[in-house]
């Protein structure tokens, strides 16, 4: 189980308990977390699913492969922590993670 | 009337896999169909979204892609002639004696006894940048496509993005505007890589410049467009002059004219009976992701199943006089002749 922390753009925090093997953007979607559209249901085709990884955690997360940055060109406000929170998956070590999420998905 | 207008029995609005599984349940039974979609080709979802994507749960096909799913409906509706009209939005939708009249944005006029609504998630529609106040551009400075190439002509264009669109459109207006700008966010584009070869042929040249860099504001009064604060990739902003802009950002799902048309919805789906699928509306129907009943999955499988019960009413109403009798494929050789495999 890791604890996964969501912080909407006016600072409110939910957080929730997600299962190892799942992503992010299903922790949020499985928990009625505002904010996280995934539009295309985690086929890293929409976009809809952006957050900024919080700079602790940018390692523990990895870097976003090719498709997903390729992606992130179709989202807006992008920075060096933008990540699509489909292409995270849940494992024991991200217990604790914080990702931000942006103010509009579009 | 106008010779123009289109007669038929239904009109399928979506041509997303439970629309075209549609066309072969309605032509079973005789029902002539013609298909709307905004995009370009059929497929829906499955076309823009995932036509590379496995699905695991089509009953009896272990995997298939998006593509390939789509690909195979289109064959095993081909019997049944159905008249695609894709690039076009049923706009209007209106009762008249004897069925209804639906209108598109490009003007075609139908006129057909029934309607059903398979358009999934909504009508595909090009994103709109979260910029303030961007809304008062829209349709003067700030376009989401080229309709007519006229407008930019003697313009200073910017064109954002690093897809094929954004890149297509650099190439083909460059030669009409005033001055063109391509902006994004990053150099390396997920475009066609002879199309990113011209456009730096072109920023070689001189004939138009690439900027890396985010819009985070627009300035401009009256609708028009003066210029744009930019934020560059190490953090500092610049000020680009421009009169036209074009975000390419992708498309997303909205649910558009079907709001208008007078249907009862629940929160933007809409509501129907599990006997017929129809709306509120007698003789207009809901089928897929579209439609909510008590227990609805959003499942193309579940899509399929709303398609042939949706048929069989479909059928009352364009055959009022004509008593159904249930057939199946396998041993009915009027299906099969339907089919042409007899």
């Amino acid at each position: 189980m890791a604890r996964i922390t969501f912080i909407q753009h006016d600072g409110t925090e939910n957080t929730v308990d997600a299962e190892p093997g799942m992503t992010v953007m299903e922790a949020a979607v499985k928990n009625s977390i505002p904010g996280i559209a995934a539009e295309c249901g985690g086929a890293c085709a929409c976009a809809t699913c952006h957050v900024y990884v919080d700079k602790a955690w940018r390692e523990a997360t990895g870097q976003p492969e090719q498709m997903e940055e390729d992606m992130l060109d179709f989202a807006f406000d992008i920075r060096p922590e933008s990540r699509l929170s489909c292409q995270i998956r849940v494992t024991e070590a991200l217990d604790g993670l914080k990702v931000r999420i942006p103010e509009k998905q579009f | 009337m106008s010779a123009d207008v289109i007669k038929t029995d239904a009109v399928i609005i979506g041509a997303g896999p439970v629309g075209l599984f549609a066309v072969f349940e309605l032509g079973l039974l005789d029902v002539k169909a013609h298909v709307i979609d905004i995009l370009d080709r059929p497929g829906g979802q499955c076309a823009e979204l995932y036509p590379e994507k496995p699905i695991y749960d089509v009953p009896a096909i272990p995997v298939v892609t998006g593509q390939e799913l789509t690909d195979k409906l289109m064959e095993q509706i081909k019997p049944f002639g159905a008249e695609f009209h894709f690039n076009e939005r049923v706009d209007a939708l209106e009762r008249i004696d004897g069925g209804f009249r639906l209108t598109t944005d490009d003007g075609t006029v139908f006129e057909s006894k029934v309607v059903v609504i398979a358009a999934g998630g909504g009508s595909f529609t090009p994103k709109r940048p979260p910029l303030p106040g961007i809304e008062q551009y829209e349709g003067k400075s700030v376009f989401y496509s080229v309709r007519k190439m006229d407008a930019f002509k003697d313009r200073d264009v910017l064109i954002v993005g690093g897809g094929d669109s954004a890149l297509d459109w650099t190439l083909n207006l460059q030669p009409v505007a005033k001055s063109l700008t391509l902006l994004h966010r990053r150099s390396e584009f997920r475009a066609a890589p002879a199309s990113v070869q011209k456009m730096l042929a072109l920023v070689e040249s001189g004939n138009i410049a690439f900027k890396l860099g985010q819009v985070t504001e627009l300035h401009g009064a009256d609708g028009q467009l003066t210029g744009a604060t930019v934020k560059a990739p190490d953090g500092t902003t610049f000020e680009q002059p421009l009169e036209v802009m074009l975000p390419f950002f992708g498309l997303t799902m909205k649910l558009g004219p079907v709001a208008d048309w007078g249907l009862q919805l629940e929160e933007n789906l809409i509501p129907v009976d599990t006997e017929k699928f129809e709306t509120s509306e007698k003789g207009i129907f809901a089928i897929g992701d579209i439609n909510t009943y008590p227990g609805k999955l959003k499942l193309i499988l579940s899509g399929f199943h709303e398609g042939a019960l949706m048929a069989q009413q479909v059928h009352k109403y364009v055959y009022p006089d004509k008593k159904l009798i249930f057939q199946y494929t396998t041993s009915s050789s009027n299906l099969q002749k339907k089919l042409g495999v007899k």
